[in-house]
């Protein structure tokens, strides 16, 4: 490998946002037009390059490949690479871009220029997430990913934009500030902040107790697990089309990233013993949002609060801690990615025609919009997680992994599939089927650019449905290097403190004390 | 060859939906870019845009006509292209269907069992699972049955549908749903199975909300797969507790795996249970989900909403059989855990007597059959829960015939009564429509087991199998069965009477009701002959003596269980019974409803509250409202409302937003904007300031 390849595909973007800041003023049609032109093939590019770390990438190694690493700043050094569990997110935000700047073509008039920068400026910080290998480098993408969202949200959103982008930027902020505390706790500790160094440093038990729960501050706020979860229906909702879509589709699997990139592997006894914590919570999001999804009024937020329950299983599947429940966390995340995303694509084609989220205005769409109906069809069915979409899938190895640790978890969780076909196929019923509302008459169905938004779309859903294995393959041998430092650094523990436990079904931690 | 016999189904399925789709987007196309906005959308899309506009404004103008028209439904022309995808599909499904019938003589006969692997599906550490076909008798027989009824139905549908406007998308559904019916039977594992399994209820979804414009039926179609997905909840936490003890979700190693598990247990919520029961009973909820059981049977007579067809080959010959054949595939399971067995027998007479008294006073032809399905089912389970598996895939395979026709046959005369639905409306109709009146009793006779029509075969080797069977749960099921042999017999003559004989309730229907035309009666009639010849000549390898020899490995019989011998030992009175009952039920149908019709009435009256109870399906659906649903909303909204936006918005970011507010609110108050108030303080500050100074510096 002889160009930075990782590099460029972060930082394509950035050019592509400094080209269109340089050659193009003020907001006439024909800036307008170079603005989503450049940022159109910014995005396209930058996915084709990513395309070749695929290609290239070897699966069979749990290494990170593509490696870089510059000194920088003196304490921290610039070093980017990826292993089989961040490469799919990056793949996911390189194809989820292009489709975004599509979506944004023609319901974003205003500050078109600024919008794509800010769109651009945000995959770079994304991908930058994604392949940071040094701490202080990944808490400046982590949170520098909180600025360009935080404007979308403020300037191109709906009518109460101001609160719903303070309510996401306090509640992100108030936990990012406690992970910066434990990276510095982390390198006053090793001497470092160098991520593959720090993957192989033995925390002491106390530090990894508070740099866990610090790290778990920031995570559980991003993912977000219930009860921090109150941020994403009104962000979803005040958001334009596109920034639903990066926040469902890539901001928040940083938190499950991250989950798997440091609470995992750095702190191993800390979340050994935290897991009953997290099935708790997760069980609770799953259960208690499905709950809360039922009823709401407006499509936007039912979608929102579908994800948080989706993304119960995604922490509940990673610290079930083996093998079937990390591959489904990671399955479940990227599928998530693809499908929720959609589904707010889906949401945005009718609020282009309508402007209004509500979900009573609408009914009987499929006489007008036949195309459409069946499109949203397979994304809801993919969202209710029925086998040969691509949600089966995830949620099906994260709940067979979860039932092998704990068999009440894994037990209430599986009420959240019955949930989740009450709502979604309420809100189809609500919304495509019934007579047509005399106001959606003149309703017309998804015209060519839609249409090439949503193809590889639906493709993708029913392709990872059918045929999981590229993904699934993709990050098996790096879990199953994280599963085996994990079970060491338990094992180690175990063994300490009490007598070598009986392995299997009958040595399961069951005490986990569902409070509900 | 197997290959073919499941993917045609699936070719046909794509190929209407592309025909559908193309149809619906020429009457309705889609939004063209808004012209000239910048100049710089896609080009080639431009020319399209006027043109587009125009045709949109005539299929607008005239669709206003049609709207208004309540329940009925938008009036519209024909979909373009629905002779064709009616053509392709039907033809489809009888390749289909006879490659399915030479499998069943090479499997069964011949056998040739066989496994075709198709690709890998999901693979993560020590799970594998992968699409493959798994063609073992059972199997074979059940290919037999889905491809058999699918094609008949298929071809049925050609004539009930043909005023539709949207015949493709209806048999693109039925396609689908073959093809989905087709993987369930095929599976190897039991995730396939499960694919199969979600991938029928969603068929099923979509069939009873066919007509969508019927809340009624969209209501219906969300109570079928929610339902089912609360039996789908049991049947996964069975795969997982699989996965868990076995470490593999194959049929092969399970089987194999499965008599090391007895002696094992696993803790559910406090509950110290025997693995394999444990295991058996979340399956068997499964089943009871699809199969439309007792307790989560109340989706089955709502379904009726969806097309006659459709009640045909969904919900009466394949889908809900389902159940059934997942146990007797899961034989080598259930054979080792007889508690899950006693239960399934259980949950089967309940249901057999359950649905009978109900189907006893229900008016609505279609929901007659419907609980006479429910009933029928539970006789099936019946056999599974006491070991005679062959006997319950016999029924199972006698019932798809004649329930199908009883079905097709309903839906002959609501389609010669202009889709009236109510038998009370009906009567006399024999002379109107004969041949629909034959193959209605043909039905009749084979549902209420008239010597040597099928069912008589197979229902009363069911109830021999009760008599005989050795768990606890043996002579409840019994007494069930033979009673509801009566009731069956009293309410299908009963349907018989009021629709055929008598005098005609509205003459002007009865004047104007005709006999259909013959795409629908050459497949009833093929279901007529089938329900006899289902039944004699199988007789042997079913409940016979070649049961062993026909189904070999692919039902497990336990040593212990001796329950297909001991049948052919039973006192000649037992047999008797079933026969009996059937002429008891009949002769009081006869006299209630031909001799005295005021009886019924009369009885109506004096046992209101009985006949109240019975005519609300037991106050089900009001008690799962009261206990499941309301809460459920209830809750969700307090969740929403209290806890979202009370609790946790209330003390976490409004509350903090809140709190720092009146805090600046109360600093701004400080800054009163006159210089002596600031110099004022100043002075108190610096007189402070030099006290502490002056105080601590003396302390030293």
């Amino acid at each position: 490998m002889n160009w930075p390849v990782l590099s460029v595909v972060t930082f394509l973007p950035l050019l592509g946002a400094l080209l269109i800041m340089l050659m193009t003023r003020g907001n006439s049609p024909l800036a307008k037009g170079t603005a989503r032109w450049v940022a159109m093939w910014t995005t396209l590019v930058t996915f084709a390059i990513s395309l070749v770390m695929v290609q290239k990438f070897d699966a069979s190694s749990a290494e990170f490949q593509f490696a870089e690493k510059h000194d920088w700043l003196g304490v921290a050094s610039y070093h980017m690479g990826v292993d089989g569990i961040s490469l799919p997110f990056v793949i996911l935000t390189t194809a989820l871009m292009p489709i975004c700047i599509l979506a944004s073509w023609t319901s974003i008039q205003k500050r078109v220029k600024e919008y794509m920068i800010a769109f651009l400026v945000l995959e770079t910080l994304m991908i930058g997430t994604f392949s940071a290998l040094d701490l202080v480098l990944f808490y400046l993408f982590f949170e520098g990913g909180l600025i360009p969202m935080f404007l979308i949200i403020g300037v191109w959103g709906g009518q109460r934009r101001v609160y719903a982008s303070f309510k996401f930027f306090l509640y992100t902020l108030a936990g990012s500030v406690l992970m910066l505390l434990a990276i510095m706790a982390m390198y006053w500790q090793a001497g470092t902040t160098d991520i593959p160094t720090l993957l192989r440093y033995n925390f002491p038990a106390g530090l990894q107790t508070w740099a866990w729960l610090a790290f778990f501050a920031s995570f559980a706020v991003k993912m977000p697990m219930w009860p921090v979860h109150t941020w994403l229906p009104d962000a979803h909702v005040e958001a334009p089309t596109a920034g639903s879509v990066i926040l469902a589709a890539i901001l928040l699997k940083m938190g499950g990233y991250g989950f798997l990139r440091f609470s995992l592997p750095m702190f191993p006894l800390a979340s050994h013993d935290f897991t009953p914590l997290v099935y708790t919570m997760s069980v609770v999001a799953i259960i208690y949002t499905s709950l809360v999804a039922l009823m709401q009024e407006d499509v936007k937020k039912l979608i929102a609060y579908s994800s948080v329950a989706h993304m119960g299983f995604v922490t509940m599947g990673i610290f079930a801690a083996n093998q079937q429940g990390i591959a489904g966390a990671v399955f479940q995340m990227i599928s998530h990615g693809i499908v929720s995303g959609a589904l707010f694509l889906c949401v945005g084609v009718v609020y282009d025609r309508m402007h209004t989220r509500e979900i009573a205005f609408y009914g009987g769409l499929v006489t007008r919009m036949p195309l459409y109906a069946m499109i949203f069809l397979v994304f809801t069915l993919a969202n209710v997680g029925l086998p040969g979409t691509s949600g089966f899938v995830g949620e099906f190895l994260s709940l067979i992994g979860t039932f092998k640790t704990s068999v009440p978890v894994a037990s209430l969780a599986t009420i959240g599939v019955i949930l989740s076909a009450a709502y979604a196929l309420w809100l189809y019923r609500k919304m495509i089927f019934g007579t047509l509302k005399p106001a959606l008459e003149g309703i017309k169905d998804i015209g060519l650019r839609e249409a090439v938004i949503f193809a590889p779309l639906v493709i993708l859903t029913i392709l990872f449905g059918v045929a999981p294995k590229p993904v699934l393959d993709m990050s098996a041998t790096s879990i199953a290097q994280l599963l085996d430092g994990y079970n060491k650094a338990i094992g180690v523990k175990t063994a300490a403190t009490q007598s070598a436990p009986a392995s299997g079904l009958e040595a399961r931690i069951i005490p986990v004390s569902v409070a509900r | 060859m197997y290959q073919a016999i499941v993917f045609l189904p699936l070719l046909g399925a794509i190929l209407a939906g592309l025909i559908a789709l193309f149809a619906a987007r020429a009457r309705f196309p889609g939004e063209a870019p808004p012209a000239g906005d910048d100049g710089t959308s896609p080009a080639h899309a431009h020319a399209h845009a006027s043109h587009d506009h125009a045709h949109d404004h005539a299929a607008h103008g005239h669709d206003d006509h049609g709207h208004d028209d309540q329940g009925h439904g938008p009036v519209e022309p024909a979909a373009a292209g629905s002779r064709l995808v009616e053509l392709i599909t039907t033809t489809l499904l009888f390749v289909s269907m006879i490659l399915s019938w030479i499998a069943l003589v090479q499997v069964g006969f011949g056998g040739h069992d066989i496994r075709v692997p198709v690709m890998e599906w999901i693979v993560s550490g020590s799970l594998k699972i992968d699409w493959a076909l798994r063609i073992d008798t059972l199997t074979a027989v059940m290919l037999v049955v889905v491809t058999s009824v699918s094609a008949v139905v298929h071809l049925y549908s050609i004539g009930y549908m043909a005023e539709d406007p949207y015949r493709p998308r209806f048999f693109g559904y039925l396609s689908v749903f073959t093809f989905f019916m087709l993987m369930l039977v095929t599976s190897d594992n039991l995730v396939q199975l499960f694919f199969g399994w979600e991938g029928v209820g969603l068929a099923s979804y979509l069939l009873i909300g066919f007509w969508y414009h019927k809340p009624e039926a969209n209501a219906a179609a969300i109570k079928a797969f929610v339902v089912n997905r609360v039996g789908d909840f049991g049947f996964a936490l069975g795969i997982f507790a699989l996965f868990a003890m076995t470490g593999a979700v194959d049929f092969d190693t399970v089987f194999a795996q499965a008599p090391s598990l007895s002696g094992k247990f696993i803790d559910f919520f406090g509950w110290h249970a025997d693995a394999l029961t444990l295991i058996c009973l979340f399956l068997f909820m499964g089943a009871m989900g699809k199969s439309a059981q007792f307790l989560l049977h109340t989706w089955l007579p709502d379904a009726m909403e969806g097309p006659t067809p459709v009640s045909a080959l969904i919900h009466a010959a394949t889908m809900v059989t389902a159940g059934v054949f997942m146990v007797a595939r899961l034989s080598p399971l259930f054979e080792l855990a007889p508690n899950a067995q006693t239960f399934v027998t259980f949950i089967g007479a309940t249901t057999a007597i359950f649905a009978a008294t109900i189907g006893l006073v229900q008016n609505d032809i279609k929901r007659i059959v419907a609980y006479s399905t429910c009933s029928q089912l539970g006789y099936m389970f019946v056999a599974m829960g006491c070991g005679a598996y062959s006997v319950g895939m016999f029924h199972l395979f006698t019932h798809a015939f004649f329930k199908a026709l009883l079905f097709l046959g309903s839906g002959s005369v609501i389609h010669a009564m202009h889709h009236e639905q109510d038998i009370r409306h009906m009567g006399g109709l024999r002379e109107r429509i004969p041949f629909t009146y034959i193959v209605m009793i043909i039905g009749t006779l084979a549902l209420t087991g008239f010597p040597l029509t099928a069912g008589y075969f197979s229902k009363d080797a069911i109830i021999e199998a009760a008599y005989v069977g050795k768990n606890p749960m043996a002579l409840y099921a019994f007494v069930c069965t033979v009673a509801a042999a009566l009731l069956t017999s009293f309410y299908s003559w009963r349907l018989i009477f009021k629709t055929f004989h008598g005098k005609p309730h509205d003459v002007k229907h009865w004047k104007e009701a005709h006999e259909s035309p013959m795409v629908m009666l050459i497949p009833l009639g093929f279901l007529a002959v089938g329900s006899f010849v289902a039944g004699f000549p199988f007789k042997e390898v079913f409940a016979g003596h070649g049961v062993e020899h026909f189904f070999r490995e692919s039902l497990t019989f336990a040593k212990t269980n001796t329950v297909l011998t001991d049948m052919h030992h039973i006192p000649l009175q037992i047999a008797l019974l079933p026969t009996a009952m059937m002429v008891i039920g009949f002769v009081i149908a006869w006299h209630f409803y031909i001799r005295r019709p005021d009886i019924p009435v009369e009885l109506a009256r004096q046992h209101d509250f009985l006949y109240r109870f019975l005519l609300n399906k037991w106050y089900f659906d009001e008690l799962y409202d009261l206990i499941f649903v309301r809460p459920a909303k209830w809750i969700g909204h307090e969740l929403w409302k209290k806890g979202d936006g009370w609790l946790i918005d209330g003390f976490g970011p409004d509350g903090v937003s809140a709190r720092v507010l009146d805090v600046t609110r109360n600093v701004v108050r400080l800054q009163t904007g006159y210089l002596y108030h600031y110099a004022f303080a100043m002075l108190i500050g610096a007189a402070a300031f030099i006290t502490w100074f002056m105080f601590s510096a003396g302390v030293h």
